[in-house]
């Protein structure tokens, strides 16, 4: 009989390790990604949902156009009717703070393997580790060393949505023309001035078609967040399962819709 | 001073260029150094000097290392070893910061795909060269609109590069690198992605503006013709390395190997060659001290039947016909005042042949080659026009 390798019990031991000496780091992170989602959820929640959506109009149209504007405001006026607004509204200010934080760390690692074929090497199988890892998996060391409630969902989410923008943003600089590097060159760029005046607008297309995959995977982990008590309408959807009450989960379902649409609307606006 | 020397510059591309350095220069052939190192050498020990308003053409097949030189002379390719100076100094040895400068204020570069950024518009694209300068806005646009204007561009100034056509983006490509006004052009194919009728339309455009602004081109083609025409002397490259360096004329009237001569065979001679390079040397000539008996006594000695009178400032006056000064002796005159023809046709010494010959089809005298202050340069006689024309082909039966 082979004998088993004890990989999980090693994990275990490197999680434990973790939760006993780095409790400072831990608390940083739960101090930064707590201020930016009471944030979020202040700004959204504290308003009555008919003032959110009329100023959605405006917002919308001059981000993505009128017909995105008008099929935004239709929606949320749905979310409202069916009485989940509140948890609606959480979801969106959990989404919009997982993905702030996933793209201020994904898209400087992005650029980051672009320009070190070293760090290429090592951050992809990463990647391809991290994507193939099933999201639930995320949620018990995100338990452990968060506890339950919002933080650790986003720190999951965080780590489920970041990879696409680290992968496209770094494809895109990658995909840049060589003459038009060496144009930059050529003429006395810094290496700053090439990646902030070159590369970068160049290749703002697929690195924005990255930010449109991270903002569908936030979404998607918040729901499943809601399991280690994230909240929103991941909640919705789990009393629906939990009392297999159709209405409920079937709603809950609908708005996360409906969320993903105007989210994906907006932001592949940007591709173009 | 030169304003750009080269000195054994060589480029090897692989991880460890060390050991297929030591063979090269141990004088390992490329092939063999390939072969146990499995690096490859896309310069090849090369040398040259470019001097300050020169154009200087490097020419080869696709693979003869061409582009890659010309990368060397900026260092968007690093050189592995060997110098490059430029006004005196080795950029091969410098910081980054120096380097940048010099790139800024010495270097500009035009690109083959025109590698516009697409992004901005034309002018901003014209600007950037003095944009990351750190010139202020005001100041950029309004050089960077000048030179739009120079290449006839003005009104195109707020488009988007991909709204122009190939010949149009080119011509921004060469005013961008124009804009900060360097001294040294560096030219890769830069027409070569162009249809053959605007390809022409811009060697005249550049050949214009090189007459106005005097820069020094290194102009990088795979096209005879083009760098025939474009350039004042032409280094041929093959493999890595320098074939031959010479004027146009050189190379094809006498081509340093059996490839140059492959290279340069289905040129149209009449074209490149000028009253230059087929005139005789004006060992022969009267001057107007002179009276009708020497003269007549010279162009005896020498078996010609007519002379160039030269005043005694060596300016041409014009010529003598030996039945004239026969006949001024019977007269017993003492000058050749009155026999000196004075109309005789004269040209440039750059003069093609194609415009040669139709004139010394018709002419009743030799033709003088006289430079601008009138100095007699050389004579050119139907002879010298065909054996100008045949001395190629010569060339070519005896290497055969």
């Amino acid at each position: 009989m082979l004998p088993k390798i004890p990989i999980g019990y090693w994990v275990d031991l490197l999680v434990r390790w973790a939760t006993d000496n780095l409790t400072p780091l831990f608390n940083a992170i739960v101090l930064v990604i707590d201020s930016i989602v009471s944030t979020f959820g202040f700004i959204l929640m504290t308003p009555p949902a008919w003032i959110i959506i009329i100023l959605s109009l405006p917002l919308v149209w001059f981000l993505a156009g009128r017909k995105t504007a008008i099929g935004t405001a239709l929606g949320l006026l749905l979310i409202y009717d069916l009485g989940i607004w509140e948890p609606s509204m959480n979801t969106l200010a959990m989404v919009i703070s997982a993905t702030i934080v996933a793209l201020i760390t994904g898209i400087p690692l992005g650029i980051w393997t672009a320009r070190s074929d070293t760090v290429h090497k090592v951050v992809m199988p990463i990647l391809d580790f991290m994507q193939t890892m099933p999201p639930f998996v995320y949620l018990i060391p995100a338990v452990f060393f968060f506890d339950i409630g919002t933080v650790p969902g986003l720190v999951a989410t965080v780590v489920f949505a970041m990879p696409p923008a680290i992968r496209l943003t770094g494809l895109g600089i990658r995909q840049v023309p060589v003459e038009l590097v060496e144009a930059a060159e050529a003429f006395g760029s810094t290496p700053a001035q090439k990646l902030v005046k070159v590369q970068l607008p160049v290749a703002m297309p697929t690195i924005m078609a990255g930010v449109n995959q991270c903002i569908m995977l936030s979404l998607s982990m918040v729901v499943i967040a809601a399991m280690i008590g994230a909240g929103g309408l991941g909640s919705e959807v789990l009393r629906g399962i939990q009392r297999l009450d159709v209405p409920t989960g079937f709603e809950g379902g609908l708005a996360i819709v409906i969320i993903a649409i105007i989210l994906d609307r907006i932001t592949q606006s940007f591709t173009t | 001073m030169s304003k750009i020397i080269v000195e054994n510059l060589v480029k090897i591309f692989g991880d460890h260029p060390a050991r297929a350095l030591k063979m090269l220069q141990e004088g390992k052939s490329k092939e063999e150094i390939l072969k146990t190192t499995k690096h490859t050498v896309g310069v090849y020990n090369v040398s040259f000097q470019v001097e300050a308003g020169e154009t200087f053409v490097l020419m080869g097949l696709s693979g003869s290392g061409k582009s890659t030189l010309l990368r060397c002379l900026n260092r968007l390719i690093e050189p592995t070893s060997g110098r490059v100076l430029i006004d005196g100094e080795d950029i091969t040895g410098m910081d980054e910061n120096k380097l940048r400068e010099i790139r800024r204020k010495k270097l500009g570069m035009v690109f083959q795909r025109f590698a516009l950024f697409p992004h901005r518009t034309v002018v901003d694209n014209v600007a950037y060269g003095l944009e990351i300068q750190g010139i202020n806005k005001e100041e950029r646009l309004e050089k960077a609109r000048r030179v739009l204007e120079v290449v006839g561009l003005k009104e195109w100034e707020n488009s988007m590069p991909n709204q122009l056509s190939g010949g149009m983006q080119q011509r921004v490509g060469l005013a961008r690198a124009l804009a900060s006004d360097p001294d040294i052009l560096l030219m890769d194919e830069a027409f070569s992605a162009l249809d053959p009728l605007i390809r022409k339309g811009m060697q005249d455009e550049l050949l214009a503006l090189q007459a106005s602004l005097n820069k020094t081109i290194i102009f990088v083609t795979h096209d005879l013709d083009e760098a025939l025409k474009i350039g004042d002397r032409i280094a041929l490259m093959k493999d890595g390395a320098i074939i031959q360096i010479g004027t146009p004329e050189e190379i094809l009237t006498n081509p340093a190997n059996e490839y140059v001569e492959k290279f340069v065979e289905d040129v149209d001679i009449s074209k490149v060659l000028t009253a230059e390079g087929v005139m005789k040397k004006p060992d022969v000539v009267a001057t107007t001290k002179d009276g009708p008996r020497t003269a007549l006594r010279r162009m005896k000695e020498n078996g010609i039947s007519s002379i160039f009178v030269l005043s005694r400032d060596r300016q041409l006056v014009g010529l003598v016909m030996a039945e004239d000064a026969l006949q001024a002796i019977e007269e017993h005159k003492e000058t050749l005042e009155d026999i000196i023809i004075r109309d005789t046709p004269r040209v440039a010494p750059e003069t093609p042949l194609t415009d040669l010959i139709p004139m010394v089809a018709g002419a009743r005298y030799p033709i003088a080659v006289v430079d601008e202050q009138n100095f007699l340069k050389g004579i050119i006689v139907r002879g010298s026009v065909l054996a100008g024309m045949v001395r190629k082909g010569e060339n070519k039966q005896g290497a055969a």
